[in-house]
C-alpha cells in the first residue's frame, strides 16, 4: 500500500518534471525565434562594446602607457566589454517578461498545463542562448586588439560567456517577476544594471582602490565575471592581471546564479 | 441525462473592498452553449479567470470537467481551451510559430503537431497565412487565429470572453458559423461573455449578470417569454411624466430611460388606441415590437445593457490603437 503510493508520488513528481523542461524547452525556443527576427537589434547591441573596445581601449591606453603601467590596456578592457555585452542583452531579455504581461502573451503562459518554474527557466537558458551569442561576436576582435586565442580557450570562454548570462538573466527575471510596468525599465537600469557594470573592474583594474569601493567591487557578482573571462582571454600583466583565481571566478558566479534562479522559480510558483 | 461539465456554487472574489463576483452559482451542460450576458464591470471576465484557474476564489466552489478549480488546476487547463478578452498572441511570431508554442505547451504529442496546425488553420481559413507574422493580421484574423489556437490541444470546454467585441457585423457572422460548427463536429462545450444581445441569441442557454449577481438563467425563449406579451416604446419630450401617468393608470411597470419609456403588455395592438384616447401627454413616435433580450435586462434591472456599449466599443479601439503604437 505504502509502496503504491510511493510509486504514485514518482509518477507525478516525474510527470511534473517533464512538464517543466517541455515547457522550459518551448519558452527558451520562443527567445531564440524572437533573437533571429530581430537581428538588427543584435547589430545594434554591437555597436556600443565596439566603441568602448576600441575608443575607450586606445585613448585610454595611450594615456596609461604614458603614466608608465605594465601591459596594454585595450587587452585588459576586453574581457570588460564582453561581460558588458552579456550583460546589457541578459537584463534586455529577462525584461521582456513585463512586456509579454504587457501586450498579455504572458497570460496565454500561465494559463498553459505548465508549472510556472518553466517559466523562470525557460527565460534564463532563453536570455543566456542569446547573451552568449552577442557576446560570442564580440570574439572576432580578438586578433585586432592582440589576444590569442585557441581551440581550448574559445570552449572555455564561451562556457563562463554562458555561466554569468544565466546568472544574470535569472537576477533580471526576478526584477521582472514583480513588475507591472515598462516604466520601471529605467530604473532598473539606473538602480541595477549600471552600478553591477560600473563595479565590476571591466573598466579599471581592481587592486589597489580605497576601502570603500574595494567592498562594493567585491559585493558585485559580475566582477567575478569579467575576472574569469580576463583569466582566459590572457594579455595582461601586472596591476592589470586577473585577481582571483578562475576557480573561485567561476564558483563565485556559479553560486550566485543559482541563488537567482532558485528565486526566480519561487517568485513565478507563488504568484496567483 | 447531459452530465454537467461545469458546476459553480456560491462563487465570489473580492478585490480589497469591491466584490467584484457576489456569490454565482449555475451549472453547463455537456455540449452547451452557455452565455454570460451583462454590461461592463459586470463580473464576467473575473468569473471565467477563476474557471479557468487564473484567478483564485475568494470563496465557493467551481469545477470544471469534474476537477476542482483549486485544488486540481492543472487538470482543469488540460481541459480548457481560452480565447482571452485583450489580445494575448506574439505577433512578431508566425501564425504557426504562435499555434506551435501553444501545442508545445499544452503537450500535443510531436507526431500530432503539423496536423492539427493545420486543421485547425483550416477551420478559420488562415492556411494561407501560416507563415506571416501576426503582426500583419487584421483584428479579426487574430481573433480566428485565437479561436484555432484555442482549439489545437481539444478541449471540452471552450471560454471565450467577448469573441466579437469591436469586430464588424460580417467578421462577427463568421465566428459564428465555426463556433456552431464545432459544436455540432466536436461536441465541445461553449462558455462566452458577451454585451451582444444578437450573440446571446445563439446560445442554449443565458445567464444575465449584473453587479457580481446571476439574476436570471434560461433559455433565450425562456427569458423573452417571461417578460410577458409585447413590448411598447414611446418617445417623447416628458418621458418621465409619462411614465408616472401609464404606471398610475394600467397595470404595467413602465420606465424611463432619456426620452423613451417602455413597457411591456398583452396584446399590445388593442392597448395602443386605448392609450391615445386617454392619455393628454404628448406623444411624438411609438413602437410596438416582441420582447429581446435587452428588454429583459431593462426589465430586470431598470437599466439598459446598450448605453455603455458605444463608450466600450470606443475603450476596445482605444486599446487597440494604443497596444499597435507601442510596438
Ligand atoms: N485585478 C483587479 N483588481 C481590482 N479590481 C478588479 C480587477 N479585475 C477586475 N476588477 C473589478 O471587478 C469588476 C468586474 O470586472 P470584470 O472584468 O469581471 O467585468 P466584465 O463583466 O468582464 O466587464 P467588461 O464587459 O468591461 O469586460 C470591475 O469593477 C473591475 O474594476
Ligand atoms: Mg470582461
Amino acid at each position: 500500500m505504502q509502496e503504491l503510493k510511493d510509486q504514485e508520488l514518482n509518477d507525478k513528481m516525474m510527470e511534473a518534471v517533464i512538464r517543466t523542461a517541455v515547457g522550459a524547452h518551448t519558452i527558451w525556443k520562443r527567445e531564440l525565434i524572437r533573437f533571429w527576427r530581430d537581428r538588427s537589434r543584435a547589430i545594434g547591441a554591437f555597436v556600443q562594446p565596439t566603441l568602448y573596445l576600441f575608443v575607450l581601449g586606445t585613448g585610454l591606453g595611450a594615456f596609461f602607457r604614458s603614466g608608465g603601467a605594465e601591459g596594454d590596456y585595450i587587452q585588459f578592457i576586453f574581457a570588460g566589454v564582453i561581460a558588458m555585452s552579456l550583460l546589457f542583452t541578459s537584463i534586455f531579455s529577462a525584461v521582456s517578461i513585463v512586456w509579454d504581461r504587457e501586450f498579455g502573451f504572458l497570460k496565454e503562459v500561465l494559463v498553459a498545463p505548465i508549472p510556472r518554474a518553466s517559466i523562470a527557466i525557460g527565460k534564463a537558458f532563453g536570455g543566456a542562448t542569446v547573451a552568449t551569442l552577442q557576446g560570442t561576436l564580440i570574439l572576432i576582435y580578438a586578433p585586432f586588439v592582440g589576444i590569442s586565442l585557441n581551440i581550448i580557450t574559445v570552449p572555455a570562454i564561451i562556457l563562463v560567456m554562458f555561466i554569468i548570462s544565466f546568472a544574470i538573466t535569472s537576477l533580471g527575471v526576478v526584477v521582472a517577476a514583480r513588475m507591472r510596468s515598462l516604466e520601471g525599465f529605467q530604473v532598473i537600469m539606473n538602480f541595477i544594471v549600471m552600478p553591477l557594470f560600473f563595479l565590476s573592474g571591466a573598466l579599471f583594474p581592481i587592486s589597489n582602490l580605497p576601502p570603500w569601493l574595494s567592498g562594493l567591487v567585491r559585493l558585485d557578482p559580475l566582477t567575478y565575471g569579467v575576472d574569469a573571462l580576463r583569466n582566459l582571454t590572457g594579455g595582461v600583466s601586472g596591476a592589470l592581471a586577473p585577481v582571483y583565481p578562475i576557480w573561485l571566478d567561476v564558483g563565485a558566479v556559479t553560486l550566485f546564479g543559482a541563488m537567482m534562479i532558485t528565486s526566480a522559480v519561487w517568485l513565478f510558483n507563488r504568484q496567483e | 441525462m447531459q452530465m454537467n461539465i461545469i458546476t459553480v456554487t456560491d462563487l465570489v472574489r473580492r478585490f480589497g473592498d469591491l466584490t467584484a463576483v457576489d456569490g454565482v452559482s449555475f451549472q453547463v451542460k455537456e455540449g452547451e452553449i452557455f452565455g454570460f450576458l451583462g454590461p461592463n464591470g459586470a463580473g464576467k471576465t473575473t468569473t471565467i479567470n477563476m474557471l479557468c484557474t487564473i484567478l483564485r476564489p475568494t470563496d465557493g466552489h467551481a469545477t470544471v470537467g469534474g476537477h476542482d478549480v483549486v485544488r486540481s488546476p492543472m487538470s482543469v487547463r488540460r481541459n480548457i481551451g481560452i480565447i482571452f478578452q485583450d489580445p494575448s498572441l506574439d505577433d512578431k511570431l508566425t501564425a504557426r510559430e504562435n499555434l506551435d508554442f501553444h501545442a508545445r505547451i499544452y503537450g500535443v504529442p510531436s507526431s500530432e503537431r503539423a496536423g492539427r496546425i493545420q486543421d485547425v488553420l483550416e477551420m478559420v481559413e488562415l492556411d494561407g497565412r501560416m507563415n506571416d507574422l501576426v503582426r500583419v493580421f487584421s483584428g479579426g484574423m487574430k481573433r480566428r487565429l485565437e479561436i484555432a489556437r484555442g482549439l489545437i490541444h481539444h478541449p471540452r470546454v471552450l471560454f471565450l470572453d467577448e469573441p466579437t467585441l469591436g469586430l464588424d457585423p460580417q467578421t462577427r457572422r463568421h465566428i459564428w458559423e465555426y463556433l456552431l460548427d464545432l459544436r455540432k463536429e466536436k461536441g465541445v462545450t461553449l462558455f462566452l461573455t458577451t454585451h451582444y444581445m444578437e450573440e446571446a441569441e445563439n446560445c442554449d442557454r443565458i445567464a444575465i449578470i449584473d453587479n457580481g449577481k446571476i439574476i436570471a438563467v434560461d433559455t433565450p425563449v425562456g427569458l423573452k417569454d417571461g417578460v410577458g406579451g409585447d413590448v411598447i416604446t414611446l418617445h417623447s419630450e416628458n418621458s418621465e411624466e409619462l411614465a408616472a401617468q401609464i404606471n398610475s393608470r394600467y397595470e404595467v411597470e413602465a420606465t424611463a430611460t432619456n426620452g423613451s419609456v417602455s413597457f411591456s403588455t398583452e396584446d399590445g395592438e388593442e392597448f395602443i388606441p386605448r392609450l391615445f384616447r386617454d392619455l393628454s401627454t404628448e406623444i411624438g413616435s411609438v413602437n410596438l415590437r416582441r420582447p429581446t433580450l435587452e428588454d429583459v435586462f431593462v426589465q430586470m434591472t431598470g437599466r439598459a445593457i446598450r448605453e455603455e456599449e458605444a463608450d466600450n466599443t470606443d475603450r476596445m479601439r482605444q486599446h487597440a490603437r494604443a497596444w499597435r503604437s507601442r510596438r
